[in-house]
């Protein structure tokens, strides 16, 4: 519940068209999450995934919650709403 | 008004700017974009400002038809990977529809707004960015001059000087002594001399176990030292000695005839010298005018835009970014938040403060990987960490975790390749 009130408030926040610009940080993440499906990477892919998954996950790995070789000290530099908004914007990224 | 991103990085990853929703700039306010350098900074970038706004024009200028990329060149000097896998070419720009000049870049006319070619073409620019990554400042090691590369290799831009390390560790006899110098800060990638200690540590172990690898450093602390030293300690015990500035490290002079380094107390003859020299921006930075009396160029944290020329960007190790290490990660996050940034101010807009990214991989052996990361916020001229995130990996973990950042690093690699040349 928590997860999906945090993802409305920012897309009730902004003009429609602010959801799909890439909000800070957003960029940043395709350095190791591979864009294109045709990356031989252990890493997963963000694009094609849930905005509540991506959101969940990185409160999981904010928190410890989450085993992580890296993610764990990445999502610890983003807020609950920056992360939202990423997640949001990822969600939106056709697959 | 805004634009819209939808499709930004599909766009950005197929190398095709049509599945990108009509952007709603302003009339007639697409211009000419510049960009010099076509390396990890600069070829992301001009990718990047031609998928965000697909009416600009935009030319990367890039000295060389082939990049040759110097991230795991540390495993081609050690045999572990050849030079071929280091290469990337520009098809996928062109592809992309950014124009780019196999050309030199010669000069930069800050009042005419044009840059300057090898062959005298002078091209006009609204806004230019400046990728040129790094120069060997041949004047700061008394007796390293480009000569003395030919007999001791810096390896430090990767190409003929990568190879020539690699083949002089291979005539070297068992027994033999490997030193590296590796320079005070600020440098490209401060954990990659230490990275290559690893590998050619590695290296005397399995092919010339009786050989010995002197590592003289101009500073006391370096990248991910805990880690390093640790798995020297449990890998390399007998092969590799680190000696850091206040044991005498710093090597003030050398001489290549006879392939000798001089700290203050010793001089250490090596059969094998791998000097790695201070460095400054790349000298195109200081002909546009962008570097100041450090050699490097101060930048807005949150336009790129320099410091001491207006309309000029730069980004990547030619830049001074703080907290941010001289990094190909790094080169790559900017050229995105900075593309992001050029298209705001040509639309009027005001650019929007960036959250940038870092992880730099290192391989101590392989199937033993090793990181640090960090998250970035701009204050005032520099980036600063945010605090509590970031950081390296574990101090103690299991051989699984590390054969896991092994393959991590390799994935990553292929994935900030593909960000970069499509
Ligand atoms: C041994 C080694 C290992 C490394 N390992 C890693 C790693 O594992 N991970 C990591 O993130 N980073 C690593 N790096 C660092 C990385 O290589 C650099 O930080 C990165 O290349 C910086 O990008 P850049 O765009 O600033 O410069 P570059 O990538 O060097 O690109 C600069 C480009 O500009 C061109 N150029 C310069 N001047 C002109 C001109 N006047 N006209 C036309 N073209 C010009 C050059 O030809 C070059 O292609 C490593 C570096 C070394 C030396
Ligand atoms: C240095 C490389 C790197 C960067 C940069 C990075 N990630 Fe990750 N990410 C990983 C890896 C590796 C994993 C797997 C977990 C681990 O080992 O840390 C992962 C896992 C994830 C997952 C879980 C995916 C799943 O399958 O459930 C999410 C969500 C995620 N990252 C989001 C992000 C976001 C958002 C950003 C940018 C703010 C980001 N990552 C930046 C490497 C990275």
């Amino acid at each position: 519940m928590k997860l999906i009130a945090a993802t409305f408030a920012i897309l009730l926040a902004a003009p429609a068209a602010w959801a799909l610009e890439a909000p800070p940080g957003a960029m940043a993440c395709s350095g190791c999450h591979a864009t294109s499906a045709s990356v031989d990477t252990p890493a997963p892919r963000l694009v094609g995934m849930k905005a509540d998954d991506i959101l969940a996950a990185m409160l999981a790995f904010r928190a410890g919650a989450r085993p992580a070789t890296v993610m764990d000290r990445i999502a610890k530099g983003f807020t609950e709403s920056e992360a939202a908004a990423i997640a949001q914007w990822y969600a939106t990224q056709p697959n | 008004m805004r634009i819209t991103r939808r499709g930004l990085l599909a766009s950005a990853a197929a190398g095709a700017a049509t599945s990108i929703a009509a952007p709603a700039l302003a009339q007639g306010a697409a211009g000419r974009v510049i960009v010099i350098g076509g390396g990890f900074g600069g070829a992301a970038c001009a990718r990047f400002l031609k998928a965000l706004d697909p009416r600009l024009d935009v030319t990367l200028i890039e000295a060389n038809p082939t990049f040759i990329s110097c991230p795991f060149s540390n495993e081609v000097i050690v045999g572990l990977r050849e030079l071929k896998e280091q290469e990337f070419g520009y098809d996928g720009l062109r592809k992309a529809g950014v124009k780019v000049a196999i050309q030199s870049a010669t000069g930069v006319d800050a009042a005419a707004r044009s840059v300057t070619l090898g062959d005298g073409t002078k091209l006009p620019y609204d806004r230019l960015v400046l990728s040129p990554g790094v120069d060997i400042n041949w004047t700061g090691l008394p007796g390293y001059t480009q000569a003395a590369a030919e007999r001791m290799p810096h390896a430090w831009k990767a190409g003929a000087q990568t190879l020539l390390l690699r083949r002089q560790l291979e005539a070297m006899h068992d027994g033999g002594t490997v030193v590296i110098s590796a320079p005070a800060n600020p440098f490209r990638c401060p954990p990659g001399p230490y990275e290559r200690a690893s590998l050619i540590a590695w290296y005397l172990k399995t092919k010339k176990p009786k050989s010995k690898l002197i590592v003289l450093d101009a500073k006391d602390a370096f990248s991910k030292q805990r880690l390093f030293q640790n798995a020297w300690k449990a890998l390399y015990p007998d092969i590799l000695e680190w000696v850091s500035l206040s044991s005498g490290g710093k090597v003030n002079a050398v001489e290549p005839d006879s392939l000798t380094l001089v700290t203050d107390f010793n001089r250490f003859k090596a059969d094998v010298a791998n000097v790695i020299p201070p460095q400054k921006a790349g000298e195109i930075a200081a002909l546009a005018g962008v570097t100041d009396r450090s050699g490097w160029c101060p930048i807005d944290p949150v336009s790129f835009e320099s410091k001491l020329q207006p309309g000029m960007h730069v980004i990547g190790d030619a830049a001074v970014m703080g907290a941010m290490p001289k990094s190909a990660f790094a080169a790559n996050a900017q050229a995105k938040a900075c593309a992001d940034a050029v298209v705001r101010l040509l639309a009027g807009d005001k650019p929007i403060e960036p959250r940038l990214i870092n992880t730099c991989y290192s391989i101590v052996q392989p199937d033993y990987g090793i990181s640090v990361a960090g998250v970035y916020r701009p204050q005032k001229d520099l980036f600063v960490d945010i605090e509590g995130a970031g950081g390296v990996s574990p101090i103690e973990a299991p051989a699984t975790t590390r054969a896991m950042e092994a393959q991590l690093a390799h994935g990553w690699y292929k994935t900030i390749t593909s960000e970069t040349f499509g």
